[in-house]
């Protein structure tokens, strides 16, 4: 991202016009001018990774990726419009129902991205079918726990690791439905690794997979990040 | 020839809406936080009448307008109770977690049904010897896995929350009563 952002260079996202830099993203350039566009897999700091899909937009009359499409003078882009919310909302219940997402029990809760964009998005019930998934927690770390049925595949951890602490702990292995986070060390558990508390990549799981231990429920109700405000008025930033 | 005789007209009182509730793999959660909205239930008694409901000694549902579900479902009782309601209620709705995608009770299903039973009712600290699973036709059997309830019944509306607080609730029913599509919005909408 450069700060070189030419007046003349602009596209339209529901109907404002957006200056943008050379190079940048629409989910880049909406999210410097302060306009939310719904997303989970995707970080100010790390390279667009595109799973997630919440960030779907229509870029003249197509449905594309804002994370991944390049902005480009005079693009016509809808973000905000039934349409794409409705589709956004189905997708948060695919999420939804392909992972144990209980709530009430999980410490993440108020503080959690993928609920806070259900809030956003107006998802009452789960829609489809349960998954319910059956992967065993990885407790091997002194300080850090695993719950694998959280998992979004947002990959946000493997990047972090592999880019910001340069330890390459997390991967993601297996094929479609199997899919799904591992731990990069012979035994197969996080207690083997270099994994510290300090680690860029024990703070970015935007969802309840990577928490810290004897951490949980330390913020009341009502003063967690997404009890104060929605996810729309809030700052891009790391999940804690 | 006569005219006819001209009738005044009787002025309609609008009929009371029935409710009937119902707590299945629930743990009356969802029904206190109902009986939270405090004496606002003076207000809505003049709006409905219930039917069966753990409030009432109704034992059997007649026809309904509305009928308030909470908790998933863990056994043979439950999905027979879901149907019966389903039968007889106009609108369905899902209240709070349990019912919406089987909530905490349903981290069971990570177990295998038949180890947990003998586990609590054989294995556990505090069972005499010789003690086993309760086998009585009486007893509803469990489910293999517990299931939220739309998995089913069609179920027109969710009310998520665990539980929903009385807020939520109030403002569900008030769109619902008046004819509104019930939308909760930031501040009423939570899952836990």
């Amino acid at each position: 991202m450069t700060d070189d952002v030419s007046p003349t260079q602009s596209f339209s996202l529901d109907g404002d016009d957006l200056p943008f830099a050379s190079g940048e993203t629409i989910l880049q350039a909406a999210t410097r001018a302060g306009r939310y566009i719904p997303h989970l897999c995707w970080h100010p700091d790390f390279a667009a990774h595109g799973s997630c899909r919440i960030c779907s937009v229509k870029v003249n009359g197509r449905v594309g990726a804002a994370c991944t499409v390049q902005a480009a003078a005079g693009l016509e882009v809808e973000s905000n419009t039934p349409e794409m919310n409705r589709q956004r909302k189905t997708l948060l219940q695919m999420l939804f129902v392909e992972g144990n997402h209980f709530c009430p029990s999980c410490e993440k809760s108020g503080n959690c991205l993928l609920q806070a964009t259900a809030y956003q998005m107006g998802m009452e019930g789960p829609h489809f079918e349960e998954f319910y998934p059956n992967r065993p927690v990885d407790a091997s770390h002194p300080d850090i726990l695993l719950d694998f049925n959280r998992c979004i595949l947002c990959e946000l951890c493997v990047r972090a690791s592999r880019e910001a602490d340069g330890k390459n702990i997390f991967a993601i292995g297996g094929h479609g439905m199997g899919t799904h986070l591992l731990v990069n060390s012979a035994s197969g558990q996080l207690g083997d690794t270099a994994m510290s508390l300090d680690d860029r990549a024990a703070h970015i799981c935007p969802v309840g997979v990577i928490l810290p231990k004897r951490r949980g429920f330390v913020i009341p109700i009502g003063q967690r990040r997404f009890d104060l405000k929605p996810v729309s008025q809030q700052r891009e930033g790391d999940a804690t | 020839m006569t005219p006819p005789p001209v009738y005044a007209p009787v002025p309609l009182k609008p009929r009371k809406l029935k409710l009937a509730t119902v707590s299945l793999a629930g743990c009356f959660g969802c029904h206190m936080s109902f009986l939270d909205i405090d004496e606002r239930l003076l207000t809505l008694l003049e709006l409905v009448e219930f039917d069966r409901s753990p409030l009432t000694d109704i034992k059997t549902i007649g026809r309904c307008d509305i009928g308030l579900i909470e908790g998933g479902l863990c056994n043979a009782e439950n999905v027979h109770v879901l149907r019966e309601f389903r039968a007889n209620c106009k609108t369905l709705i899902a209240i709070g977690a349990c019912a919406i995608n089987g909530g905490l009770p349903a981290q069971r299903n990570q177990r295998d049904v038949g180890q947990l039973l003998r586990d609590v009712y054989c294995a556990h600290t505090g069972t005499l010897a010789g003690s086993q699973v309760p086998n009585d036709p009486e007893l509803p059997l469990p489910l293999n896995q517990v299931h939220p309830i739309h998995e089913v019944v069609h179920v027109d509306y969710f009310l998520p929350g665990c539980p929903p607080s009385a807020d939520a609730i109030w403002s569900f029913l008030n769109d619902l009563l008046t004819g509104v599509t019930p939308q909760l919005g930031h501040k009423l909408m939570h899952y836990d």
